[in-house]
């Protein structure tokens, strides 16, 4: 018989293999699941997983669905480090692309290289201050950040179909509820002539980078660290927990704030009631497929990536509907959130029972 | 104002509170448990699904509630089986299973689009509430007193019997439950799998008898509101009720306002107060000195065993 062991010390192997596993598994009861119910089950799969990977002309997508979960997924990595669990990233999102889009708006007659740098210092300010009143609830009352800053997405979500149908409504766009198209100094660039590839992909790795090095080289994030792991050895050594969860949801909000900024300035082109897309619930199964370091970041940000790009592939070749690519994904993080058993536990042959001593 | 248009008013307020009530109350037994499911928007959602779809294909209602009440227990059961089973983070655990919903509720509810149903009906004969007052008292659908009288029954259940006594014990303090002979995680996984059978009747009252139309994501983050209400009736069953009333009467005002058409201020504003009401709320809770904290079972949200 097969037993469960504790092992020793969490196992660093199984750290990493774990969403392998659990990527695999998905795979699998994709499969039974969507062939149990009348589709070509292996093509769906394939098509979900492997097609964006291999044809060259998805790779741009790829990166451009990539960069704002990167971006979203480092900032909630931080605070979850820290026991901080901001799940309202998506409402930081929105505001973020509401502040930039405001200062966009105020500029839309004038060019200038300044005008793209300040729609993204406002879409972060936008995105920081919808995370600061969580931030200040917690400090302050202990009222929990997860529901505050969930709540605040749906408000914040209103808002934005306030301003798309009311005060920011294009005066020529034939009454459709949108803002202007933006002017081309206040377009993202591509990286490189024709391309899709928005300046927001090599930032988001860019960001990764000084993520990382902040989390694991400085102070500031070994007491995001301690604070999150051991609260009563974070106060003996004078870390103060306030301020980490100030700076985690500030954090959080201003780089969930960026990516809405990118993702407005860039595939967009304005704002419309279909620009929230759930980028901000996405993160947080990129940030733990990601085992919540910025490295496994990126590489979880392309395995969603991925599933966006070929759900919608699936959605022509195998005719799956656009719902599946959310079950893929839950379906993701549920086989992870199981396979971590295996770092803390191992299979092993259970012992006879030992003879009693004489 | 005459008596039919307070009575309707009223009748309006009870059918908004139920569906959180009776969620909220469900995730208030597990918690007393000392588990955390933050999974309530997930678990009302497939409710919600199933119900819809039993109750089209059957053209029953009781039949859809059962569904409901077991598609909510199955999706607990995906969460006990992590949390409870191989030890998640409840916290995580709960996310998961909430966008599992969304994801499931969509897929599932894709064919169904704009489809219609005869939704629940008053309980009692439409001449017991021929007279306006009356139908406070005999207007209502069974799901309306249903869910008054588990407020009841979990309020005797938590304070008056043993078992009750028990699950608060698991709650309070797991490791010596466990040390006097209870079976922690056997309590735990009931205790979760009574808030997923109420989640999932609260949500199958958004589609069988509040909208009997199936819409996508059609319970609009009512199952957060749920988690917020528990922390605002500090774990407590009649508290619960009074919050879930004031719920229904802030989502009464915003129907009214938008059937009066006040123009000064905008939909959108309105549809936001729900979500708003509920920060201010868990803020005044906390100015008034009754922080989320104290009345918390001890053990909530905490592995067991502790790892």
């Amino acid at each position: 018989m097969l037993e469960w062991r504790r092992r020793r010390e969490p196992s660093k192997t199984m750290l990493y293999l774990s969403p392998l596993i659990a990527i695999g598994l998905t795979m699998l009861t994709g499969m039974l699941v969507f062939g149990a119910i009348g589709f070509d089950g292996l093509r769906a799969v394939t098509a979900i997983f492997i097609t964006p990977l291999i044809e060259p002309q998805r790779w741009a997508d790829l990166g451009v669905k990539a960069a704002p979960l990167i971006m979203i997924a480092l900032g909630l990595a931080i605070g979850f480090r820290a026991n901080v669990w901001n799940i309202g990233a998506e409402g930081q999102y929105v505001m973020g692309a509401i502040a930039g889009t405001g200062v966009a708006l105020l500029t839309h007659d004038m060019t200038g290289w300044w005008i793209l740098p300040a729609m993204a210092l406002a879409g972060i300010l936008g995105g920081a201050a919808w995370a600061a009143l969580p931030a200040l609830l917690k400090v302050r009352l202990q009222v929990s950040e997860i529901l505050t800053s969930l709540m605040l997405t749906y408000v914040a979500v209103q808002f934005l179909y306030y301003l798309v149908r009311g005060p920011w409504k294009d005066p020529d766009g034939f009454n459709f509820p949108q803002t202007k198209m933006f002017s081309g100094s206040q377009t993202l660039p591509a990286v490189a002539e024709g391309s899709l590839v928005h300046f927001g992909v090599p930032l988001a790795i860019l960001l990764a980078l000084i993520a990382w090095f902040v989390m694991s080289k400085t102070v500031a994030g070994y007491a995001v660290r301690v604070v999150g792991r051991a609260p009563a050895a974070a106060r003996h050594g004078g870390f103060d927990a306030s301020r980490v969860t100030w700076a985690t949801l500030l954090a959080g909000g201003g780089l969930a704030g960026l990516a809405g900024l990118f993702e407005a300035a860039g595939p967009f082109g304005q704002l419309t009631p279909q620009f929230p897309v759930g980028y901000g619930f996405t993160a947080i199964i990129v940030a733990f497929l990601g085992r919540l370091s910025p490295p496994g970041i990126v590489f979880g940000a392309l395995v969603l990536a991925v599933t966006y790009v070929g759900g919608e592939i699936a959605q022509s070749t195998v005719r799956l509907p656009s719902a599946a690519t959310g079950m893929f994904q839950a379906l993701l993080l549920f086989f992870l959130l199981a396979t971590d058993v295996l770092v803390r536990y191992r299979l092993a042959w259970k012992a006879r029972p030992a003879r009693s001593a004489p | 104002m005459t008596a039919a248009i307070l009575v309707s008013i009223f009748m309006t307020l009870a059918a908004a509170a139920t569906p959180i009530l009776l969620a909220a109350l469900g995730e208030l037994v597990t918690e007393k448990a000392g588990v955390l499911n933050l999974g309530v928007e997930g678990m009302m959602l497939c409710g919600a699904v199933a119900g819809f779809a039993v109750t089209y294909s059957t053209g029953s209602v009781p039949l859809g509630l059962l569904a409901a009440t077991l598609a909510g227990v199955a999706a607990a059961m995906i969460f006990a089986l992590l949390t409870l089973g191989l030890g998640s983070n409840q916290v995580a655990t709960g996310l998961a299973l909430t966008i599992f919903g969304i994801g499931a509720s969509s897929l599932i509810g894709a064919g169904f689009v704009g489809r219609t149903i005869t939704r629940l009906g008053p309980l009692f004969p439409a001449d017991y509430a021929a007279h306006p007052w009356l139908r406070l008292v005999f207007g209502h659908d069974a799901i309306v007193y249903l869910s008054l009288a588990l407020v009841l029954a979990v309020s005797l259940f938590l304070r008056r019997t043993k078992a009750g006594l028990i699950l608060r014990a698991v709650g309070e303090n797991a490791d010596s439950a466990h040390a006097i002979g209870y079976r922690v995680l056997a309590i735990r996984t009931a205790a979760t799998a009574f808030g997923g059978a109420l989640a999932g009747l609260g949500g199958a009252y958004f589609s069988l008898a509040l909208t009997p139309m199936w819409a996508d994501r059609l319970t609009a983050g009512r199952g957060w509101i749920a988690l917020a209400l528990v922390v605002f009736a500090a774990w407590k069953p009649g508290r619960l009720l009074a919050g879930a009333y004031l719920f229904g009467a802030v989502a009464t005002f915003e129907l009214q306002a938008k059937a009066a058409g006040w123009s000064f201020i905008a939909p959108e504003v309105l549809a936001m107060t729900p979500y708003l009401a509920t920060i201010v709320v868990l803020t005044m809770m906390s100015l008034g000195g009754r922080t989320g904290g104290r009345d918390a079972p001890a053990c909530l949200g905490k592995p067991f065993p502790a790892s």
